[in-house]
């Protein structure tokens, strides 16, 4: 469905409103660099965080952090997400697994997911495979919420018509229960990958990994390279941003929001 | 033997706040291509009773026979079409709405989307097919739920007040439709209301209820040619014997007219 904002018009109000927090973000460290409040070593101007971002990337060194850590999110991403739905539905549709589930997920979800960081090490060791299990962990908590709400808030009247219409509970499930609770499910996908996100990213920091932008950061303060660090967040909050605006609001744009089950 | 048998049809529900009566000893019977409906007050069980007879609740106490059988869960030979315009899946277009039932059954595409097409021209959507709910109207989306009743093609269509939430210009446009689809595919049909003038518009004959705890009062035959005139002399006849078997008690929530509904 085209809009009426479609066209070089709206396309330069869709730019200008990705732009704007880059923007005023960068107008703000450039004063506060230039009115000499921290060495400049720690707090950089502009134009030298922009050249090592470029020098870094340029080496593939800064690609190679991004791309060792999005592999992790996406790892411990996918077993959240079906882990997450699976329980959530299960939680939804059957009171048993809502009476098992429920207790304790309401007493995990609150701790933040740092605190089981050291337990997971323990546990599974330094690495890769910790931060990902530790990642899924965390995330599965607001997939699993949303979920579950997603499914009690299927109304009973699609239920009843599929029934009707003769769907067995595959069918049922597949076709009613799925897409009716899909614009609860997808929100708690969204939660999820920014929990994940950002929960990563510190562990990372904690797990001694050898790459990952977590570990980039982290390492760079030893030398107090902050140009680095500071190249390191920025595509931290790039990444973050495209996750958000163009995989998780396009998914929502082609399903419930072109459905008209949710405003856009 | 008749199409369907309602059978001293009895359903208690049990509440927190105690048991209460839904429909109390129901007796009628519907021939089949029958057009039969169901009229009384609000909360007197008409809904209560048809969702009996749809199968989506086991009567305390009676049974309801279809062709000789008893009634013990829904079944295709049964199409429902709700009050509330939200029935429709509003994740698939109008035709995938109407194809839905087929789908089930496992007709394959292509055919199933004829089908549709052609139940949805039975309801003059063909236009809308790849439309979603909610770019369409209240009576489009409640024309598209009959025709996804329609689909598969049951013997048996039970409506419980299709057209209620609609406005008095749409409702008489439906109704009028609906006869036509009625007479085009000579379906047994259900009809619940609690307005006293669609009751004498679409039915061969109308099943009266008492009010709250419910049950059969009286049947009261239609015997009017079709198309109806509802300003005729007659049709205001049977009106008014409706509303006088309904009683004064009722005449408050039963409407008479289409205005104020
Ligand atoms: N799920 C339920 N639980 C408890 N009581 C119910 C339930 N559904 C209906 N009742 C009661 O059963 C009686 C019959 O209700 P029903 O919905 O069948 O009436 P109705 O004739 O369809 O009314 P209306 O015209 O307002 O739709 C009412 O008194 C109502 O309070
Ligand atoms: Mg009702």
């Amino acid at each position: 469905m085209a809009s009426a904002t479609a066209g070089a018009g709206g396309r330069l109000r869709a730019f200008a409103l990705n732009a704007y927090p880059f923007v005023v973000v960068g107008a703000l460290w450039e004063m506060v660099a230039r009115l000499g409040i921290f060495p400049p070593r720690l707090f950089p101007p502009l134009e030298e965080v922009a050249a090592a971002l470029v020098r870094l990337t340029v080496a593939g060194i800064l690609p190679h952090h991004a791309y060792e850590t999005l592999l992790r999110l996406f790892a411990g991403f996918a077993i959240a997400a079906v882990a997450g739905v699976a329980v959530g539905i299960a939680m939804g549709r059957s009171r048993r697994a809502e009476d098992i589930f429920l207790p304790l997920v309401s007493i995990g979800a609150p701790i933040p997911g740092v605190a089981y960081a050291p337990l997971f090490m323990l546990w599974f060791g330094l690495g890769s495979f910790s931060t990902i299990l530790l990642v899924g962990f965390v995330s599965a908590f607001p997939i699993i919420f949303n979920t579950w709400t997603g499914v009690k808030a299927v109304k009973e009247i699609w239920v009843r018509s599929a029934q009707a219409m003769g769907a067995d509970n595959r069918q049922l499930f597949r076709q009613v229960i799925l897409p009716g609770a899909l614009p609860y499910i997808l929100t708690g996908l969204r939660l999820g990958v920014a929990q994940a996100w950002r929960i990563l990213v510190v562990v990372e920091m904690l797990a001694a990994v050898p790459w990952g932008l977590g570990w980039l950061i982290f390492g760079a303060r030893e030398f107090l390279n902050t140009d680095v660090m500071l190249a390191g967040i920025f595509v931290i909050g790039l990444i973050g941003l495209t996750l958000e605006k163009h995989v998780f609001a396009r998914l929502e744009r082609y399903t419930v929001v072109r459905w008209g089950m949710m405003a856009s | 033997m008749s199409h369907i048998e309602v059978r001293d049809v009895s359903l208690v529900y049990d509440t927190p706040a105690g048991r209460v009566p839904g429909v109390q000893a129901a007796n009628f019977d519907i021939e089949a291509s029958e057009f039969l409906c169901l009229l009384g007050p609000s909360g007197c069980g008409k809904s209560t009773l048809l969702n009996i007879i749809a199968g989506f609740l086991s009567p305390t106490g009676g049974e309801i026979r279809i062709g000789g059988k008893a009634v013990t869960g829904h079944g295709l030979d049964r199409g429902v079409v709700f009050q509330d315009f939200a029935q429709l899946f509003p994740w698939r277009t109008a035709l995938g709405n109407v194809t839905f039932g087929l789908e089930m059954k496992g007709v394959p595409k292509q055919e199933r989307e004829e089908i549709a097409l052609k139940q949805l021209q039975l309801v003059k959507l063909e236009k809308f097919a790849n439309a979603y709910p909610h770019h369409l109207s209240g009576g489009m989306q409640q024309r598209v739920a009959i025709a996804r009743a329609l689909a598969y093609n049951p013997a048996v269509l039970l409506m419980d007040e299709p057209f209620a939430a609609l406005d008095a210009f749409t409702r008489d446009d439906m109704q009028r439709l609906l006869a036509e689809v009625w007479r085009e595919t000579r379906k047994t049909v259900i009809y619940v209301t609690h307005n006293v003038a669609e009751a004498v518009y679409l039915a061969d004959r109308v099943v009266v209820m008492t009010p709250h705890p419910g049950t059969v009062k009286i049947e009261v035959p239609i015997r009017l040619p079709r198309p109806r005139d509802p300003l005729s002399v007659e049709f205001l006849e049977y009106q008014k014997e409706l509303l006088r078997q309904l009683g004064p008690a009722a005449t408050g929530q039963a409407t008479n007219g289409k205005a104020n509904d």
